[in-house]
């Protein structure tokens, strides 16, 4: 599935080779009228060909992704292993406290060297011909370079040996664009991709800055999941405050999300990233939850610590943000409870799911137990999360059996911009109009 | 730092040579046999009476156990939390039906001190879901505190599923 990152599409592909007005499975025709973003063909989410095309286009340029956070590598030589799109790559802390992302495969035989998900190294090594490369991705010698001195019957000879003008500086490692924001790390295979505050945009910026600027961030732990569907689906399901509270009966009930409260959704200039704001109510009966079948009147808790919500200052209002940067993160605060949640595609027909949830290093030992405690919430066995991956995988065994179909996603009209409610689908439809007009140039 | 009860570093270790009478034995190893079945059976309420009242059960990836990281997949810290999972099963997570199937390898009684074992045993769990093929679901081992309750049952005072699986498949609804 790995295209050339900027390569075009050739001419034997089914998209056709053209640079604009491409057709095809999930393209133009199949959309109907140019400007719809509100009924999205299900081949869109099923069609190999413009998965290929949404890899090249969304993850391996012009787009920023999410790789890790820089308290997962505290060290110099630290590494994490992580992915960009479908691609392995190796984040690691440098002996001079920089974070370099570069991908995993060896320049020589492509191996791929790291097979750690984690620990700390002082350089790379690959293991077949142990060519070595420094945590730049500089390849700083391999053996046999000079050849092998031989010899024989009193006479010296070197036997093979790299050509004479073989220059190290030309077969390092494939190095990604880095940017680290906040203690958050992004990367690109594109070098030409805009700066990362720029790339966010500013007003999704106060959203990611109320989190974790200035803030020491302490790692908790992981979760790690495969979810059946495609991964535009994760990236829908938290620009979309329609269903959190119909499907998550634990929201409804105890008011952390439901359709009456407070809250307001924001997208940044081009659409594809956004903000979900909420203000916790007090939960219970009421107009809002009348015809919610979900909504069980007498559910109560027998043990209350797994809603022992304290405010925090930084909260400033809002008791709920869920952060889309598209096309790799989701970043949660829910109360107490703070993840990053990372989308790793694999086929048009899955993705992995990678959570890491952190704390903050002033944080008690009673707040990182709540955070803990909270967590419950959340990840694959999650009260409320554990939901809508079910609902992501029957989505797509929908989309499956039938292609030819659209969906209708027209809550609020089909309109596309901020609101300061939470009866609409405008982010769903914000992205696919940035998808369109991405995929369609 | 670590959650509730456990350190990883005290997990576990080899016991040869640890005499356990065979009575004991015996009892311990039909626990962790009842509470398997009634995992699979869906009987809920006998698999809560597995626990003494001041339980915990905690899922958690082996690789936050092996680091040190806190984070648990489920942190059920009282019998209360785990009737609070139990009525969400039944009453408010949304998920696609399935089965499960526990196999269970040998219990391990890795220290004793009077009637309170630490035991260890390895487990398969295969999961079933309508209409398609079982799969494997989650492996690992689960790392217990077992103590002899005051019925004269013996009772897990603590329970850890320490699950190698580095992916899991969609969700996990029901206790492993």
């Amino acid at each position: 599935m790995n295209k050339p990152i900027d390569g075009p599409l050739g001419p034997d592909s089914p998209l056709g080779a053209g640079t604009t007005g491409a057709t095809g499975p999930g393209l133009r025709a199949d959309w109907g009228t140019p400007d719809n973003a509100s009924r999205v063909p299900y081949s869109t989410y099923t069609d190999p060909a413009l998965y290929a095309r949404e890899l090249e286009r969304f993850f391996y340029g012009g787009h920023w992704c999410y790789v890790g956070l820089a308290c997962e590598v505290p060290n110099p030589g630290d590494f994490k292993r992580t992915s960009v799109g479908e691609r392995s790559v190796v984040l690691v802390r440098d002996h001079d406290g920089t974070i370099n992302v570069v991908e995993n495969h060896c320049a020589h035989r492509g191996v791929q060297f790291c097979q750690k998900d984690h620990g700390n190294a002082k350089d790379f090594v690959c293991p077949y011909h142990q060519w070595n490369y420094d945590l730049k991705g500089n390849l700083i010698g391999l053996p046999f370079r000079r050849g092998v001195k031989v010899v024989e019957d009193g006479k010296a000879r070197i036997d093979g040996g790299m050509p004479a003008d073989f220059d190290l500086k030309k077969h390092g490692l494939n190095k990604l664009k880095v940017e680290v924001l906040h203690g958050v790390v992004f990367a690109s295979f594109d070098h030409g991709v805009a700066p990362l505050s720029d790339y966010l945009g500013p007003q999704v910026m106060p959203w990611f800055e109320r989190i974790f600027k200035g803030r020491e961030l302490t790692l908790l732990g992981y979760s790690r999941q495969r979810i059946p569907g495609n991964w535009k689906l994760m990236q829908e399901n938290i620009k979309d405050p329609y269903h959190p509270g119909l499907l998550h009966t634990w929201f409804v009930t105890f008011g952390l999300w439901r359709a009456d409260q407070r809250s307001q959704m924001v997208m940044d200039e081009h659409g594809r990233h956004a903000v979900m704001i909420s203000r916790r109510n007090e939960g219970g009966k009421g107009e809002v939850t009348k015809g919610v079948t979900s909504f069980k009147e007498n559910m109560a808790l027998h043990d209350t610590r797994l809603l022992d919500v304290v405010p925090e200052p930084w909260w400033g209002g809002p008791t709920v943000t869920m952060m889309t940067l598209f096309p790799s993160l989701i970043v949660q605060q829910q109360v107490n409870s703070l993840s990053t949640r990372h989308i790793v595609p694999v086929g048009p027909d899955a993705f992995d799911f990678h959570w890491t949830h952190f704390g903050f290093s002033d944080d008690t030992p009673e707040m990182t137990r709540r955070r803990l405690r909270q967590a419950n919430l959340f990840g694959p066995a999650g009260f409320v999360s554990a939901d809508d991956g079910e609902i992501v995988e029957m989505s797509q065994q929908g989309f499956e059996q039938d292609p030819w179909s659209r969906t209708v996603s027209e809550l609020g009209g089909t309109a596309i911009g901020p609101t300061d409610h939470m009866v609409t689908e405008t982010l769903i439809r914000g992205m696919y109009a940035y998808w369109r007009r991405v995929m369609e140039a | 730092m670590n959650a509730p009860g456990m350190d990883a570093t005290a997990a576990t270790g080899a016991a040869r040579g640890l005499r356990i009478d065979p009575q004991i034995r015996a009892d311990v190893q039909a626990l962790y046999a009842d509470a398997a079945a009634a995992l699979d059976e869906r009987r809920f309420d006998d698999w809560i009476d597995c626990f003494t009242d001041d339980c915990e059960y905690v899922v958690q990836p082996r690789e936050n156990f092996d680091r040190g990281l806190p984070l648990a997949t489920m942190m059920l810290e009282s019998k209360g939390m785990l009737r609070d999972r139990i009525y969400a099963i039944g009453e408010t997570l949304f998920h696609a039906p399935y089965h499960q199937r526990h196999v269970v390898g040998p219990v391990r009684v890795v220290a004793a001190e009077d009637a309170r074992l630490r035991v260890e045993a390895g487990y398969a769990v295969f999961r079933t879901k309508v209409q398609q093929p079982s799969e494997v679901f989650n492996v690992g081992r689960t790392i217990d505190t077992v103590v002899r309750d005051g019925d004269g049952l013996w009772r897990f005072a603590s329970r850890r599923v320490v699950f190698d699986s580095e992916l899991i498949p969609n969700s996990i609804i029901y206790p492993v």
